[in-house]
């Protein structure tokens, strides 16, 4: 414990909760130091941050970040954080949450809070299978990849989370795995401050068990395989960018678009409204609002 | 219309209309729902009502988001409600629990139509009223109420946000489709500041917070996001900084507060209505709409010389146990009719333990009963 004393990253960490519960050759700790710095690039106010998270490994992350942080239930990180941010617009709200929390039981909210918009950044760790729960098949988990509840092999085609996220609407897409940090810690300082809803999808290493049921049994295995397969093509169309066992991994900041945020439209309508409804001598000031 | 877009005087309208105008003369100021008969009237209320008072109103995609973005709004400092029927009631019950867990202030309103399942949309059911009590999983209690007019769900909706906020606790209102759909007059009182209640703020420097320390009555004063106390609350069994806990230890400090906070203070909570029950040889205990018919049935009995009485329940949960023990003692029966198969007859039977009959008279739901239903079983009742 004392090792961990002098490093600049612990004022935003829970020190008094070290050990974290995440295993050797996990990429999630590593996802979370970029987080940390990010912040720290985009120069957000570390009081008027939230996070948020579901469950599972990932989910762990609100718990050990020094911020107002919520660990919700299993895929509603993104509801409750979008009441968050409608209580009190001001607020920073970032959803760090894993691949089957946000696009399997979550899979709704997912597509729903692109939709609208809403204005917050959901930091995705993808580690295709389900590991709190011992390494099940998930959303995500490639065709014919094995898993606990895909022992002969993974039957059904996966999720493209940056392409689903992106045609749901949202203004900002980027993937990145855990070998990619500088890159990955520049897209987080991005998205943080990016209007609208922003998606960044992490690929990060099981070994504890998807790695060890795909080949791929120690954390370093998993990076030598991101070093070898990716290739960066920023503005790719997510379309392009499947996964499939063992075979290339398109990463990259695919999308950065600007579009009206939830709050911004809502504002916009209800000025226009509700100016109709006052008296003429107010209409005057209350229109000026709608430029 | 006054200024701040808070209502008074003289109305004509439906209880769903009524709950509605009721949060917002509670301070309510965020609503998330999805729209289900018989409960959407409250929505749309709320969507036309809450941006004139500067709050939000956002449709979600579905009864589980709904009651998660309340949670989440109510974090932010926000008074925060959900309105649902049956099937949307059974969506919510999981994150009813965060609520509890996390002790999260808000209201979620229950305009009970029949089931099970999809069932009867339309038409009246009481049949959510042990789901109310224990519809999410483990060990906790909750706060109820039970309104039979719109007058009444406008008044309970106020007291509803002031006991979620006292006792930091998800609180129910579980209305129903004949009190959601009847229009009367409904008199919309000017609310004194003095009658509103906030969640208790911490006292504390952000480095000394510990989020689920309880004051002596059992409540921890509640920080909220953005203040700079960088708190952590989390579903999993936590200590009283909010972290993680995982042993039966503080499983137990946990849970038993959760269940004591409102447990003992259930004769501040604890509120009913009493007609002629003094000299009752026989008393009816309904609630919601049924209240309405059996108030009726009361009447006519007395006429015929037959001593009755009415028990109608304001609060359902935490159930008024010591004054049906009371009356078990004085009455040869009690008479519980509801519009469903046989629920809240349980708890009376309990309490009654014996000591008096316990007669059940069920209604499968889809119409509400007739006075001359619950005047025959009082008459049987006597005998």
């Amino acid at each position: 414990m004392v090792t961990v004393a002098n490093k600049p990253i612990d004022s935003y960490l829970r020190v008094d909760r070290m050990p974290h519960i995440w295993c050797a050759g996990c990429g999630i700790g590593l996802a979370t130091s970029c987080f940390i710095r990010g912040i720290e690039r985009a120069g957000l106010d570390l009081d008027k941050t939230a996070l948020v998270s579901g469950i599972g490994c990932t989910g762990r992350v609100a718990g050990y970040v020094k911020l107002d942080s919520f660990h919700t239930t299993h895929g509603r990180a993104l509801p409750f954080a979008t009441g968050l941010k409608l209580g009190n617009p001001e607020l920073n709200v970032v959803v760090f949450s894993g691949d089957g929390d946000l696009a399997a039981i979550g899979g709704n909210h997912l597509i729903h809070s692109a939709r609208r918009n809403i204005d917050m950044t959901v930091i995705c760790i993808n580690n295709f299978n389900y590991g709190m729960t011992g390494g099940q098949m998930g959303p995500t988990t490639p065709l014919e990849a094995r898993s606990t509840t895909s022992p002969y092999g993974n039957f059904e085609y996966p999720f493209n989370l940056p392409s689903l996220v992106a045609a749901s609407g949202a203004t900002y897409v980027a993937r990145w795995t855990v070998l990619h940090l500088r890159q990955l810690e520049r897209s987080i300082a991005e998205a943080l401050v990016k209007p609208g809803f922003s998606f960044i999808e992490v690929l990060s290493p099981c070994p504890t068990v998807y790695g060890r049921m795909n080949k791929r049994a120690r954390g370093l295995d998993e990076m030598h395989y991101y070093q070898e397969k990716s290739v960066i093509r920023n503005g790719a169309d997510p379309k392009e960018a499947d996964i499939v066992l063992d075979g290339p991994i398109v990463v990259g900041k695919f999308i950065d678009i600007k579009r009206p945020t939830l709050w911004d439209y809502r504002r916009k309508v209800l000025d226009k409204a509700l100016a109709k409804k006052k008296p003429q001598a107010e209409k005057g000031a209350a229109a000026s609002h709608e430029q | 219309m006054p200024e701040n877009g808070v209502l008074s005087g003289e109305f004509f309208m439906n209880g769903d209309e009524a709950c509605a105008e009721g949060a917002i003369s509670a301070g309510c100021r965020f609503f998330a729902g999805y729209p289900i008969t018989p409960a959407t009237e409250i929505a749309e209320r709320m969507s036309e009502r809450l941006p004139q008072v500067e709050g939000v109103f956002i449709q979600m995609e579905d009864e589980i988001a709904s009651m998660n973005a309340v949670l989440g709004a109510s974090w932010a400092g926000v008074k925060a409600m959900t309105a649902t029927s049956g099937p949307g009631f059974s969506l919510m019950m999981e994150n009813l629990g965060l609520g509890v867990m996390l002790e999260t202030p808000c209201v979620v309103v229950d305009v009970q139509r029949a089931g099970p399942s999809t069932g009867l949309p339309t038409l009246v059911g009481q049949g959510d009223m042990m789901q109310a009590r224990w519809g999410s999983h483990g060990s906790y209690e909750i706060i109820a109420l039970v309104p039979s007019s719109p007058q009444e769900i406008f008044d309970l909706t106020i007291i509803a946000f002031n006991l979620s906020e006292k006792y930091r606790v998800p609180v129910l209102i579980m209305s129903d489709e004949a009190v959601g759909h009847m229009s009367e007059k409904v008199v919309i009182r000017q609310v004194a500041p003095d009658d509103i209640v906030s969640r208790k703020k911490p006292r504390v420097a952000p480095e000394k917070y510990q989020p689920y320390k309880p004051d002596k009555d059992l409540v921890p004063p509640m920080a909220i996001a953005g203040e700079g106390y960088r708190f952590h609350v989390t579903g999993l069994t936590h200590d009283e900084k909010g972290y993680p806990a995982m042993t039966a230890e503080a499983q137990d400090k946990l849970v038993r507060r959760l269940v004591d906070k409102i447990r003992l203070n259930k004769k501040a909570i604890i509120r009913y209505e009493e007609i002629s029950t003094e000299d009752a040889e026989v008393i009816v205990f309904a609630y919601g709409i049924t209240a309405r018919i059996a108030r009726r049935a009361v009447q006519q009995a007395r006429e015929e010389g037959i001593r009755a009485g009415l028990l109608r329940p304001i609060t359902i949960w935490p159930f008024p146990e010591e004054r049906v023990r009371e009356l078990a003692k004085q009455v040869k029966a009690f008479v519980v009719p509801e519009i469903n198969y046989g629920q809240i007859v349980f708890e009376v039977e309990r309490c009654a333990a014996g000591k008096a009959k316990t007669i059940l008279l069920p209604h499968m739901g889809g119409a509400v009963h007739l006075p001359q239903t619950i005047l025959e079983a009082i008459r049987e009742a006597v005998q």
